[in-house]
């Protein structure tokens, strides 16, 4: 297939998996915002939040302050702003409309939608209903743009670079969102996740990663910090962690294998069998903070590796 | 207005229905308003949904719209139609034999039957394609005729679009849409089927691939997403179950064109480019091309890669070559045309420019190089200031002028914003010309929805109608 189409095919699902995720991440950390104990703490919560997104210039350049607001005009609205719900949407609306001959009609149809009506809604509707309707309408777009794939894509090599893209974006993404959370509360002893303060943040973000009931399910027991990040890390069998996530990237990589990709392969597998062996235990000895970010070093230098071996060359 | 009395497609002199309409007349009268109203609001809706919409050149960068669609048939008898499409096969033959002749012998230049200097000035003759061989000896691959009917329902050829035709899709896209809204009307009309339609067109440019490729590749070559007719390009690709390619996706090497791919270099053997000669090739045309492929005319010289349409059709399509078409028919093929042509005034000849001047009021007149319908002077339709002030374009530069009697164009009843009334529209029959010429039964019906406006250009707030060719 033609390395343009690949391209706009790895795009297009990157960039709906980053409007899907950063609703997630803005859901967490509005709710979190709700909270009565951090009625003072909202701001630094957000500016938090807007640092390991990377668009914290972005905002002070326009924003004064770190209103619950504020922040999150900019994050849905703002047309400058390139992490943008609606930039994201608009972005993965563009790369489908560049191959929309490679999509099955449905599949450009939904994206298509989705684009008209983000550009449709304004900040008045979105406070009227809320702006936990809207992160659920996304993550909802979201779902039906990975099932309508799933489900008309010919399964060879556009579906592989789609998933590729969905994977990549997840696995820094979710990284993202665990950052965002330990960047509040370091993981301290059980105890502490007793306390019902530390109930409600943990349960906020399993919820935004929609692993509630997935904690329930496999651990049968109290929330603590540590399997929160076993089961957003290293659960293989957990949709949204980074071992699963590498797990597809990885075995999408090997089917569309070319002559220069070898090396490309070797890093996602090294990387892939680190989470699969690897034990929770032993990063919280590494260093939490340290091990997501070296993470989400080695998904960028992944993505641009598959830039170069099969796409348009992004990171020279 | 001068001209008054219109040939109605639905509905005769005496008021009567005409035959081939009167199923349809029966189901409209029939059916609810409210039921049509809420399938037309379908339609908008779905055609929205699909994205069948093409830019606006002129406006806000990225601007899209919809080509108003109007679900009341243009009906064509399948007896018209034989005739319709023989005169057709017949003036695409003589064009294609025409640029064969032009960029080779010449014979038809040296046998005075037109004035030389008409073709080898012309802007749109392409020296670099003298004495080039073209697989088949076919130019014009795909040719989009437009045709209307005047007076008493005669046809008339107004131009021959041999350099990249669109508004096929729309023409697929429409019946689709026509089917899925009134079944029932297909199950009461015998409409003849259009939709093999990328069927025949792959068939074509795999028969003109150059000599000894067993298995041609074939990509279609778009400028890009902004494009107006990006829809159409993807749509083509897609039914065709072929690349869809950009210039910057393509290069040449040893006079051979490859497409860059996941697995590596591919290569490519027929082009179907949708885009202009100029912009081809920056070594060969406009160096300031961005969309273009460095190399491909060399390339194509050399009979390695095939272009469809080939390059230098424009030398055939031209207005101030048009009132020669029924020459060549005779020339070549010894034949006499079945199509009529209309009377054309060239106002680069002082004695037509003193004709047009003296009654623009009555004419239509149109830019030589000029094409959808901007640029041009409709007399009748056209307030004094309007028409004074092209008396001053056409008095500075005549050469870029010729004119020719308004047509009445035929009219058919098409929904409006206060129920139904007569709009006028011409069609866009393609044919397609590789080892054999095929054509699909009718074409793009395009109606002009403004009162009385006769332009049916969509950039100029056309719409379009399902064409049915119908057996008795």
């Amino acid at each position: 297939m033609l390395s343009r189409t690949a391209d706009h095919l790895f795009w297009m699902a990157r960039y709906m998996e980053r409007a899907e995720n950063t609703a997630r991440i803005l859901d967490v950390t509005y709710r979190l915002s709700l909270l009565p104990q951090n009625g003072e703490d909202v701001e630094p919560m957000w500016a938090g939040m807007l640092k390991i997104m990377e668009l914290q210039d972005t905002f002070l350049a326009k924003h004064p302050r770190h209103t619950t607001e504020a922040v999150l005009e900019f994050m849905i609205f703002d047309k400058d702003n390139p992490g943008s719900i609606y930039r994201c949407l608009r972005a993965t609306r563009e790369n489908a409309h560049a191959v929309r001959g490679t999509l099955t009609s449905e599949l450009w149809e939904t994206s298509n939608e989705t684009w008209l009506k983000i550009r449709d809604l304004t900040p008045a509707k979105l406070w009227e209903n809320g702006p936990g309707a809207f992160f659920e309408w996304v993550k909802y777009r979201s779902h039906l743009s990975r099932g309508v794939t799933i489900g008309t894509m010919l399964q060879d090599e556009s579906l592989r670079f789609i998933r590729l893209g969905t994977f990549l974006e997840r696995a820094d993404n979710t990284a993202r969102i665990l950052e965002v959370k330990y960047l509040n509360l370091l993981p301290g002893s059980d105890e502490d996740a007793t306390q019902a303060n530390d109930y409600y943040q943990w349960s906020a973000l399993l919820q935004s990663v929609s692993a509630f009931e997935v904690y329930r399910k496999v651990y049968r027991d109290q929330i603590t910090p540590l399997r929160v990040a076993e089961l957003l890390i290293l659960r293989a069998d957990m949709p949204r962690s980074l071992a699963r996530s590498m797990k597809e990237v990885y075995s999408n990589l090997t089917r569309v294998s070319n002559a220069r990709s070898a090396e490309t392969e070797r890093l996602a597998g090294e990387l892939e069998s680190h989470l699969r062996f690897g034990r929770i235990e032993r990063i919280f000895e590494v260093g939490f903070r340290n091990y997501l970010e070296d993470f989400r070093d080695r998904i960028f230098d992944l993505g641009c590796r598959i830039s170069d071996d099969f796409l348009i060359p992004a990171c020279a | 207005m001068a001209i008054t009395k219109f040939f109605n497609e639905m509905t005769a002199d005496d008021g009567s229905v005409r035959a081939h309409y009167a199923g349809y007349a029966a189901w409209l009268n029939d059916t609810p308003a409210d039921r049509i109203e809420r399938k037309r609001a379908e339609a908008d809706a779905l055609f929205h949904r699909y994205g069948i919409t093409f830019a606006v050149y002129g406006e806000e960068s990225g601007t899209e719209r919809l080509i108003p669609f109007d679900i009341i048939p243009r009906i064509i008898p399948a007896k018209e139609w034989k005739s319709l499409e023989a005169g057709l096969r017949q003036r695409v033959k003589a064009l294609n034999t025409f640029i064969h002749d032009i960029y080779h012998d010449q014979e038809i230049l040296k046998a005075g039957r037109i004035p030389a200097d008409q073709v080898l000035k012309n802007a749109q003759y392409r020296p670099e394609m003298q004495g080039v061989n073209v697989p088949c000896d076919i130019y014009a691959h795909i040719a989009g005729v437009d045709v209307v009917r005047a007076g008493a329902g005669e046809f008339y050829v107004l131009e021959d679009n041999l350099r990249v035709p669109s508004g096929v899709s729309y023409m697929l896209e429409d019946r689709r849409m026509m089917m899925r809204l009134f079944p029932e009307l297909f199950a009461r009309h015998r409409v003849a089927p259009v939709e093999h339609y990328p069927d025949m067109l792959l068939h074509t440019l795999r028969s003109v691939a150059p000599v000894g490729v067993a298995d041609p590749t074939v990509v279609v070559m778009t400028p890009g997403a902004y494009n107006s007719a990006y829809f159409e390009h993807a749509f083509l690709a897609q039914q065709m179950g072929v690349e869809l390619v950009e210039g910057q996706d393509l290069f040449v090497e040893d006079d051979q064109v490859f497409m860059r791919t996941t697995q590596g270099p591919r290569r490519v053997d027929v082009i179907y480019r949708r885009v202009d000669d100029d912009f081809l090739d920056p070594q060969a045309f406009r160096k300031d091309s961005m969309i273009g492929v460095p190399g491909l005319l060399k390339a194509y010289r050399a009979g390695r890669v095939t272009l469809s349409n080939a390059i230098g059709t424009g030398v055939a399509d031209d207005k101030s070559i048009y009132p020669y078409v029924p020459e060549m028919i005779r020339f070549y093929l010894g034949e006499e045309p079945i199509l009529n042509n209309v009377p054309t005034y060239m106002c680069r000849k002082p004695e037509d420019l003193a004709y047009t001047l003296a009654h623009l009021p009555e004419l239509v007149v149109k830019e030589v190089h000029g094409a959808g319908g901007y640029g041009m002077l409709v007399g009748p339709a056209s307030t004094k200031e309007q028409i004074e002030s092209f008396r001053k374009h056409l008095e500075a530069n005549p050469e870029k002028y010729i004119s020719q009697p308004t047509l009445a164009l035929s009219n058919c009843p098409t929904f409006v914003e206060n129920g139904i009334a007569p709009r006028h529209l011409d069609l866009r029959p393609f044919v397609l010309s590789g080892t054999e010429i095929q054509m699909v039964p009718g074409g793009l019906t395009r109606v002009a929805l403004r009162e009385g406006s006769l332009v049916v250009n969509s950039s100029q707030g056309g719409g379009t109608k399902d064409t049915w060719v119908l057996e008795a």
